[in-house]
């Protein structure tokens, strides 16, 4: 392999790798607060990208409202799905197995209005040329996006390590994912707290929606399970519940399909695969990931 | 008369009753409404399977799909003739061993179990160390990577066209049988010390350990179990259908079998079998919201009766979280209690109104 297929390679891998890291930091925000995997996540994703196409303008004018748009309206989503889904089971006190059907229920339902009220067909996300166009970088071609999309990675995560150790709310989300009922016992607003965790995770996700649209033009319900899946399995290989877990889980990840299918094509077919192998393999030796702190079981 | 006898003459009357509506819809049920019979009956099967490691063992699995798939296409590739399945694998020519392959009916459906369960073994052995959410996301990415083996596995599983040309075995009484000696099978293992110990794990992992139940062979004995019912119902399926592909095994299936589970109650037979009639049936009686009703002016839009059918799921978690039966079974007792409770209930309605006059 070629010096310059190895550079393009690893600029793929990083462009991926952020990609998943993006969507993996909010199932690991709401992990960290609520125990639980939020099945829908993925779904909130994929209405993101639904947002964007219809949000975006025909002649791409305005682009950059319009993506504040899919972001606070995806944000929105995730309150909404909050509220009905996760808020009325916590509510009654109901077991943490309810709470993930429930998950899989409301994911189960998105999917299914996205077909109804988008139809199965596939769209095409708009091609913003600001990020999809092509450019030279010494014997490297490459889209724009593989610059953008690293960067509005770090931009969000630096803002979101910001949000969570510096501020007050991001002291009760870390209060609450220590302990729940004490942090009620302080004061602390939990149902706020948690709709809030809620929509930044769906707005991380809005953003992770739309860049991955730029790069995977090709949008349908289903479109959110498999990168969903894989952004789960990076989050839980960085250690679910750590914000720099999820990045690292989602780098590495990312750098693994990458080089695996620029390696050896003739296995590329199975890509989807790797992932979950990973898992498992993580999972056996060292259950809470790479940077994961470990917690005691109580009895 | 003690209540031993009443509930065997209940029950004969009831296996009685049973018998006679079979030869009453044999006779009388238009194919399309014995095809619905027949698909409850094999979702139903799934549905057990289902139950077996998330109602009795407390586990979380959702690998129903994969298990399915095994099965189905185990079942396919045993009951297809030789010469069907030579022009059917068209990309890559199927090779003469495969080919050769041929069993009758019952032995291709158990093999399809047998082998279903071997996976379901495999599978075990990383994933059953696991808890909780982790269980149900590793189950469904196994249950997944099958899927994805079974599309470009093309010289084995004629890839995404699938197999078609299934000849089919499926009738009422055969659908009905094999359900009722599963049922009869899940119900008589429950009350060994098998079944309690895997009760026992569903109520406190910890203190069934105390007690000296071996948690890794009891969960591995569960979902063995259930990796053959799934294949046993996967198998039927096809046999059924008469066509399969892997997109018929997508993880959505394992959503559907989790919502008859849930609706019928978790650790409940009776349960699984009424959420799987209710389901299946519902989805089927569900279809006119799919067409126009022009009545109301309603245009008709496809996929509707998923939208619905969602959201009844969302509703009955939410609103109705232990399903219909709770963990209890269906019994002669419980049924005169029912109508016990409504006679007082009833009684107390109208009795209250004398006292006042």
């Amino acid at each position: 392999m070629a010096w310059s297929d190895l550079l393009q390679q690893l600029c793929n891998g990083l462009l991926l790798g952020s990609l998943f890291a993006l969507v993996a930091v909010g199932y690991t925000m709401v992990y960290g607060i609520l125990r639980l995997i939020n099945f829908a996540h993925c779904d909130i994703f994929m209405m993101g990208m639904y947002f964007a196409f219809f949000f975006v303008a025909k002649d791409f004018r305005l682009w950059p409202l319009s993506f504040v748009a899919v972001i606070v309206a995806t944000a929105v989503l995730g309150v909404g799905l909050e509220k009905v889904a996760y808020c009325t089971l916590r509510h009654q006190n109901a077991p943490k197995i309810s709470m993930l059907i429930s998950a899989i229920g409301a994911s189960y339902f998105l999917e299914n209005l996205a077909t109804v009220i988008f139809t199965a067909k596939p769209k095409t996300f708009p091609q913003i040329p600001f990020f999809v166009d092509m450019m030279q970088i010494g014997s490297v071609r490459l889209q724009r996006l593989a610059v953008a999309v690293p960067i509005i990675t770090i931009i969000f995560v630096c803002i979101l390590l910001f949000l969570i150790n510096k501020t007050k709310s991001g002291m009760a989300m870390r209060a609450i994912s220590k302990d729940l009922d004490t942090a009620k016992l302080m004061g602390i607003n939990v149902n706020g707290t948690i709709s809030f965790t809620f929509a930044i995770g769906s707005a991380i996700a809005a953003v992770g929606a739309i860049l991955w649209g730029l790069k995977y033009p090709q949008i349908s319900p289903l479109v959110g399970v498999m990168p969903g899946l894989k952004c789960f399995i990076a989050a839980v290989i960085g250690g679910i519940g750590n914000v720099k877990g999820a990045v690292i889980g989602g780098l590495l990840l990312g750098f693994i399909e990458v080089m695996a299918v620029a390696f050896f094509p003739e296995i590329s077919a199975y890509k989807d695969i790797f992932s979950f192998v990973l898992l498992i393999g993580i999972l056996l030796f060292r259950p809470n990931g790479l940077v994961g702190e470990k917690i005691a079981e109580k009895v | 008369m003690d209540k031993k006898k009443v509930h065997i003459i209940l029950d004969i009357v009831a296996i009685a009753a049973l018998i006679g509506f079979m030869f009453w819809a044999n006779a009388s049920f238009n194919p399309y409404n014995k095809r619905i019979f027949n698909t409850c009956c094999i979702y139903a099967i799934c549905a057990l399977s289902m139950n077996m490691v998330n109602g009795f063992t407390g586990l979380f699995s959702l690998g129903q799909p994969g298990f399915m798939a095994i099965g189905a296409y185990i079942t396919a590739i045993f009951t297809v003739s030789t010469a069907d399945k030579v022009s059917i694998y068209k990309i890559i020519p199927i090779s003469d061993f495969m080919a050769n392959l041929s069993a009758p009916f019952p032995v291709a459906l158990i093999l399809g179990g047998l082998v279903a369960a071997v996976f379901a073994f495999l599978i075990g052995f990383p994933v059953l160390r696991l808890r909780g959410d982790y269980l149900a996301i590793a189950t469904l990415g196994f249950s997944e990577i099958i899927r994805i083996c079974i599309t470009n596995m093309q010289g084995v599983t004629n890839g995404p066209t699938g197999i078609n040309r299934i000849p089919s075995h499926i009738n009422m009484w055969v659908s009905l049988l094999i359900l009722a000696v599963i049922v009869i099978f899940t119900l008589a293992m429950m009350r060994t010390t098998y079944g309690r110990a895997l009760l026992a794990i569903r109520e406190d992992e910890v203190a069934a350990q105390a007690m000296g139940v071996n948690l890794f062979r009891h969960k591995m004995l569960a979902f063995v179990l259930s990796g053959f019912m799934a294949g046993i119902g996967g198998g039927m399926l096809a046999s059924l259908v008469g066509a399969i592909g892997p997109d018929q095994f997508k993880f959505t299936v394992a959503y559907e079998i989790l919502l008859m589970v849930v609706l019928g109650g978790q650790g409940s037979v009776s349960g699984s079998i009424a959420g799987a009639f209710i389901v299946r049936i519902a989805l089927e009686k569900l279809r006119f919201l799919d067409e126009p009703i022009p009545a109301i002016g309603y245009p008709g839009i496809g996929g509707m009766r998923m939208v619905v059918f969602s959201a009844l799921l969302m509703l009955v978690i939410i609103l109705w979280r232990k399903g219909i039966f709770g963990n209890k079974e269906l019994s002669w007792d419980g049924i005169g209690g029912f109508f016990k409770l409504i006679g007082s209930r009833f009684r107390r309605a109208f009795g209250k109104k004398e006292v006042s006059e």
